[in-house]
């Protein structure tokens, strides 16, 4: 027999009390990993934007178009390197419920500026050739169970009456965090139809994508596009696809705080629970440290048998907690993907479980370690009689 | 000078007091005397004469205000917490009137505890837990947890956990008195036996005067005073 056997013999002593406080852990770390993936699933659409992008929109809202007369004015600036536009269409396919992102694009240019979404060359050939064609990205098409040649009907929110189209391609994320729910389809489609049903509304776009010839000088560029519509009669607000992006996401930093505060309070109402228990734990057991003593084992050894059984209580609830992480991530992921297109679990969050269960762990066990590193003998042996 | 070298311990002017609220209760006054090797003591005296203090002083579980204790030629008052501790799983070992074994530790385990401390294999943990549970005939009981084993059955473990280490001196705190008749009359017993044939040296704190008339020296603290053999 050594000291670890003793820490194991004493650990199924209470085995529902030490069941129950694994599962407290197991339970606080899931939902410590589901929150934590709950922010950064917020911020997913900024950490996959790109700085060399740049969004060009109209200044007073983003509902309000850009005449598509500014194309050529923007690219003749110096440093642009390529222009692509799209248009929020606001589509729904059959009910609200099943909202997806969908816009009209300018075909040609469009994996141009976006070459993280990525299509296999005869799906973008045929896609180019198909006036009424769609793309859409992997995860709507898996949602929606959508093969290639599918048509697919949208109900017009903004631009009234059914549109069908053919679905010619399904993208997929270049990167672990790009977007795979979007859905686009020619703006040309779009346009024509316009022309003839409200040639008011027509040659317009929502905004502008200009991709620029050196990151470096990403807003140098974007002034001198805004310096050009000065005055005009829709003047632009340019700025990087990253600050675009934090822009809505700022808006809603409330709520990420208030998430954020949430999955700390999980980790201290969990510390409570655990330094509970090693409290009662260590509580009960003040004779047999009182004897150990005795015998001429050291504040160390009683120190080794508390922390030990601390830890490895803490060590089983954080590795039953990150195992049931990742399912429960990819649930909550699948049904949510409406309102979190990226959600997947960071390594970065992981650390932090694991950084969390070794605060917990070691928090609740020196108060009761200390206790019993300090207590005399005839006192403890006292306790006995 | 030859006698001096028999003493294993010798006590000298040895005082303690316990303060409760703001009243000092002086537990133990300059009390001086000495125990031979291989005796076998008794320490008699009513409840509360301080008996159990006196004890846990010899043993080094408990720090005296004043005075001088030598055990085997170590003056342990001078010895600090951990340098105690060591001394402990070396000179001393203890029974207890409440056994106080582990109660997740089998009876082997139990016995081999204090082996932990010491530089011995596993095998030869393993040999002298054995033996010291043979001694007190409980060969056949190694796997019982203290739950399975009467409470005379557990004063025998206690007793073999004692001895294992082979120790200076064995302490024991009224180690019958929480057993029945025969189970004390049973460990009085064993513990003569250490005493005649293994030499062992004794100091036994007990009220029951039955028990006390297995010792070979009986010494009666009283007011926190000793007294010679009545
Ligand atoms: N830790 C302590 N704090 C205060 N008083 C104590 C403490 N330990 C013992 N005493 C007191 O010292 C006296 C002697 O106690 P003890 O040695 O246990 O007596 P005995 O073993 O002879 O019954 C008693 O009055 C007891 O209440
Ligand atoms: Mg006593």
């Amino acid at each position: 027999m050594k000291l670890p056997k003793l820490i194991l013999k004493n650990l199924f002593r209470h085995k529902l009390r030490t069941g129950l406080t694994i599962l407290g852990i197991t339970i606080a770390i899931l939902a410590f990993g589901l929150l934590r993936t709950v922010v950064s699933a917020w911020y997913a659409g900024v950490e996959a934007s790109s700085s060399t992008r740049l969004i060009t929109r109209n200044a007073i809202s983003l509902i309000f178009f850009l005449p598509l007369s500014y194309k050529d004015k923007i690219r003749q600036i110096p440093g642009v390197k390529n222009i692509s536009y799209s248009y929020w269409f606001g589509g729904i396919y059959i009910s609200e419920k099943n909202f997806i992102p969908n816009f009209a694009v300018d075909s040609k240019t469009v994996f141009e500026l976006w070459p993280e979404f990525v299509l296999p060359e005869k799906q973008k050939n045929d896609f180019l050739r198909d006036r009424k064609a769609c793309v859409a990205g992997r995860k709507v098409a898996e949602k929606f169970g959508w093969k290639i040649g599918d048509t697919i009907t949208l109900k017009g929110t903004i631009f009234p009456g059914n549109w069908d189209f053919v679905l010619r391609g399904i993208y997929r994320g270049a990167y672990k965090g790009t977007d795979e729910t979007q859905f686009f389809f020619h703006w040309e489609y779009l346009n024509e139809s316009l022309k003839k049903t409200a040639p008011d509304r027509a040659d317009r776009v929502g905004w502008y994508v200009v991709g620029v010839t050196n990151p470096n000088l990403a807003s140098e560029v974007a002034a001198a596009i805004d310096r050009t519509f000065k005055n005009s009669l829709a003047e632009t607000i340019t700025e990087t696809e990253k600050a675009f992006q934090l822009g809505f996401v700022s808006m809603t930093e409330a709520i990420v705080v208030a998430v954020q505060i949430v999955s700390v309070v999980v980790i201290i109402i969990i510390l409570a629970v655990m330094a509970n228990t090693m409290a009662m734990t260590a509580r009960e057991r003040i004779g047999e440290y009182a004897i150990m003593k005795t015998l001429g084992f050291g504040a160390w050894h009683i120190a080794v048998l508390i922390f030990g059984e601390s830890l490895i209580i803490a060590s089983m609830g954080c590795a039953l907690g990150i195992g049931a992480t990742f399912p429960a991530a990819k649930a909550f992921g699948d049904a949510m993907s409406t309102y979190f297109p990226v959600f997947n679990v960071q390594m970065q969050t992981i650390y932090m479980d694991i950084a969390a269960t070794f605060v917990v762990d070691v928090a609740a066990a020196v108060f009761p370690a200390w206790r019993a590193a300090k207590l005399r003998i005839a006192d403890g042996l006292r306790r006995i009689g | 000078m030859k006698q001096n070298n028999s003493n294993i311990v010798e006590i000298r002017d040895l005082s303690k007091s316990y303060q409760r609220g703001d009243q000092i209760i002086h537990v133990l006054e300059d009390i001086t005397f000495d125990i031979i090797e291989g005796e076998f003591l008794a320490l008699m005296g009513p409840s509360g004469s301080g008996k159990s203090t006196l004890l846990n002083l010899v043993a080094g579980i408990d720090k005296a205000d004043k005075g001088s204790i030598k055990v085997a030629g170590v003056e342990i008052t001078l010895l600090s917490e951990t340098e105690l501790a060591h001394w402990r799983a070396v000179n001393v070992g203890f029974i207890f009137q409440f056994y106080n074994l582990i109660p997740v530790l089998t009876a082997f385990e139990n016995v081999e505890l204090p082996l932990l401390l010491t530089g011995l294999s596993r095998k030869e943990r393993r040999e002298h837990a054995e033996t010291a549970l043979n001694v007190v005939n409980l060969g056949d009981r190694m796997d019982h947890y203290p739950g399975q084993l009467s409470g005379g059955q557990q004063q025998r473990v206690a007793i073999a956990r004692a001895i294992v280490t082979d120790p200076t001196i064995v302490v024991a705190d009224e180690p019958t008195g929480d057993l029945d008749r025969v189970s004390a009359r049973d460990v009085l017993e064993l513990m003569c036996r250490l005493n005649k044939e293994f030499g062992k040296t004794i100091i036994m704190v007990t009220h029951d005067p039955r028990s006390a008339e297995k010792a070979n020296i009986i010494r009666h603290l009283e007011k926190g005073v000793l007294n010679e053999a009545s």
